[in-house]
């Protein structure tokens, strides 16, 4: 199995006419992603590649294709209202690539969505790739392998290293899920915890933070009590200085809180692997599951 | 972003959050006019920086004349004010702020932020005024008053009031309190903020409810729908390489090491000056080039890079996804033609197409380290600075 995207997603995609849109739904094509339905308002009626349907609205796009999984290309200023919209039409999950979205927008979004049933990923993230059956985003998709690693991160690129190492060592994965690098995100580490926790092809987890915010520290917390697989964890920023913003709206220490040593400790007492190096990662997961 | 206290207040003021009568000066002339403008008693003359406790450091003094406040002015700017949070070299004051004085009967504190673990903004009171809220919560996380707010109603009047009760105060002052934090929160929440501290929140001895300090931090994703407060920025509090690499649409942050790196994606850069320092290095810079990395940004990120005088080797890390290492190393290639580098360079390139890349590097005869993975090429700039 794999989690939030399987073989069955029908995903739509939000702004496949723009040129990130228009790009990344031709990988995911490629890929053998099922991408049933664009939505760009004003082009509805016509066809993306000759063979994609576009909607004006994503109501209609989900009453005709029976879509159940989004993806947001918008721009900023406008992907609140893109998730609002998903979510208005019953999309099960929404994965937001969108990166500069106000906090102001994501804090309403947020607290909207908890009273739906629509699961938001991201924003300001890859997205997420089940290995041979389903990528949704915009990671390099020939880096993966289909296994039993789930990976979990704020990050980008570095989870795209992450997940080579880990193929370079003869493991795949279940699910590789970029949970977004901004302070307020929609699925965070605890809820795709859960998910790999119930996922019986998932027989370990790699969980790639960074500085600022807590969210480590609770997924620590929440792994000691909860989750019972083997968890590999390496932060980002050990040598990040106090005060500044590193890239990600979310990376930032302040106050003195949401340093990497902070994290990392609350990691290693809640039994996790830790790696210092990001070099690491692979092999250590490799050590863990391939004992005798 | 950050903006300077006389900033904030202007903000507040438009808000009708109650603030002393004052001004900004960038002269001492200025300073004279404005303080026989206030007409008062007492003045305060305020360094105006982006840093705190500039209390401490002789940035923040009383005067009881016009006279006193042309001397401290002359005194005050042009100074070099340390502060704990400036680091031992200190930041030139500039500016100016001159205040009426205030007759304080309480100092409190009162902040807005966002709580990232439950996604809503909190508010938070302490009696504990004119001290670090840091430190209160480390010592006495009792003393603090938290409320938070559901962003699809705001805050209600009854949890301004809980907050002016827990605080101690009384009649008038609750009144008063409620307006003050109701409009603070107004302005935060209609000018896209990411912080406001006003710290000390004071009540005079008329049971006047006003800030004496205000900080204010915006985020800066927002700052679109803002262009007033995008004025308000201050190029002398910031590095003038980072400015120069704003401009290119670089992400960069100077720092103390000696490698330089240029990465694509924020959380591998981090991982790569993380890396360096395991290997034995030091991280001259965090440097993200984004997702495109092309012979321009990459030409731009080495002008940012080699502007360092620290600098003796680079770094380059690009894991190719969507955008392939071949053409990464074409840029590097040209970018290296119109930019002289006299410092070693290693390079490693993963992903998409990294052996046609190696391949291409390999034949340009130019003179750098190829490194294949991330830890190979930690310690291969380790080798060459040595």
């Amino acid at each position: 199995m794999s989690i939030i995207v399987h073989k069955t997603s029908r995903v739509l995609v939000q702004g496949i006419t723009g040129k990130e849109g228009t790009f990344h739904t031709l990988q995911m094509m490629e890929y053998g992603t099922q991408v049933v339905a664009g939505v760009t308002p004003g082009k509805g009626g016509q066809k993306f590649e000759g063979k994609v349907p576009i909607f004006n609205t994503v109501k209609e796009a989900v009453d005709k294709t029976k879509a159940n999984v989004s993806v947001v290309f918008v721009p900023p200023a406008f992907a609140a209202d893109a998730v609002y919209e998903a979510a208005d039409a019953g999309i099960e999950a929404v994965v937001c690539i969108s990166e500069g979205i106000p906090a102001m927008d994501m804090l309403k979004v947020y607290n909207y969505l908890k009273k739906t049933g629509t699961r938001l990923i991201g924003p300001n993230c890859p997205g997420i790739i089940s290995p041979g059956r389903c990528k949704v985003g915009i990671m390099p998709g020939f880096i993966h392998k289909e296994g039993n690693v789930g990976v979990i991160s704020r990050s980008g690129t570095l989870t795209y290293e992450a997940v080579d190492q880990l193929t370079r060592q003869g493991m795949g994965q279940s699910t590789c899920i970029g949970i977004g690098g901004d302070p307020v995100i929609g699925t965070r580490f605890i809820d795709a915890l859960q998910l790999f926790k119930d996922d019986p092809d998932t027989k370990a987890v790699v969980l790639i933070g960074e500085i600022g915010g807590t969210a480590e520290e609770e997924a620590a917390a929440w792994i000691k009590e909860h989750f019972n697989k083997p968890v590999v964890a390496f932060i980002a920023g050990q040598t990040a200085p106090p005060g500044r913003r590193m890239g990600h709206a979310g990376a930032i220490i302040s106050g003195g809180k949401g340093t990497a040593a902070e994290k990392m400790d609350a990691l290693k007492k809640a039994g996790i692997s830790v790696c210092k190096s990001p070099a690491d990662i692979g092999k250590t997961v490799a050590s863990i599951l391939k004992k005798p | 972003m950050n903006i300077h206290e006389y900033q904030a207040k202007e903000i507040l003021r438009n808000y009708n959050v109650a603030v002393p009568r004052g001004k900004v000066a960038f002269t001492v002339e200025e300073a004279v006019r404005n303080a026989r403008e206030l007409d008062s008693h007492v003045f305060v003359v305020k360094a105006q920086i982006h840093a705190g406790g500039r209390g401490k450091g002789g940035g923040v003094k009383l005067a009881k004349s016009v006279e006193e406040v042309k001397k401290m002015s002359d005194d005050m700017l042009g100074m070099n004010l340390v502060t704990h949070q400036t680091g031992p070299e200190g930041k030139e004051v500039k500016r100016l702020l001159i205040e009426e004085g205030i007759n304080i009967a309480r100092e409190l504190y009162l902040g807005i932020v966002l709580d990232r673990s439950v996604s809503k903004l909190v508010i938070m009171a302490s009696t504990e005024g004119g001290v670090e809220i840091e430190k209160v919560a480390a010592e006495k996380p009792e003393a603090i008053i938290k409320e938070y707010i559901d962003p699809q109603i705001g805050l209600q009047s009854f949890q301004a009031r809980k907050i002016a009760f827990g605080l101690g105060l009384s009649g008038e002052q609750i009144k008063n309190a409620v307006h003050f934090i109701s409009s603070l929160y107004k302005a935060f929440v209609e000018s896209d903020a990411s912080l406001a501290e006003i710290n000390p929140l004071v009540v005079t001895a008329e049971g006047q409810v006003l800030a004496l300090d205000a900080k204010m931090n915006f985020d800066d994703s927002a700052l679109f729908r803002h262009p007033h407060i995008l004025e308000m920025r201050d190029q002398h509090e910031e590095d003038p390489l980072e400015i120069e690499a704003s401009q290119y649409k670089l992400n960069y942050i100077k720092l103390d090491g000696n490698v330089g790196c240029m990465v694509n994606g924020a959380g591998l850069a981090m991982a790569t000056m993380d890396i360096i320092k395991l290997a034995g290095g030091m991280p001259a810079n965090f440097l993200d080039v984004g997702g495109g990395a092309n012979v321009e940004t990459v030409r731009n990120g080495f002008k940012i890079i080699l502007s360092d005088s620290n600098v003796k080797a680079i770094l380059i890390n690009i894991f190719g996804g969507i955008v392939r290492c071949d053409r990464v190393a074409q840029g590097i290639i040209e970018a290296t033609q119109s930019v002289e580098i006299k410092v070693p360079m290693v390079i490693r390139l993963a992903g998409t197409n990294a052996e046609e890349a190696a391949e291409l590097l390999k034949n340009s005869q130019m003179n750098f380290e190829v490194a294949q993975t991330l830890e190979e090429a930690a310690q291969k700039v380790v080798q060459v600075l040595n």
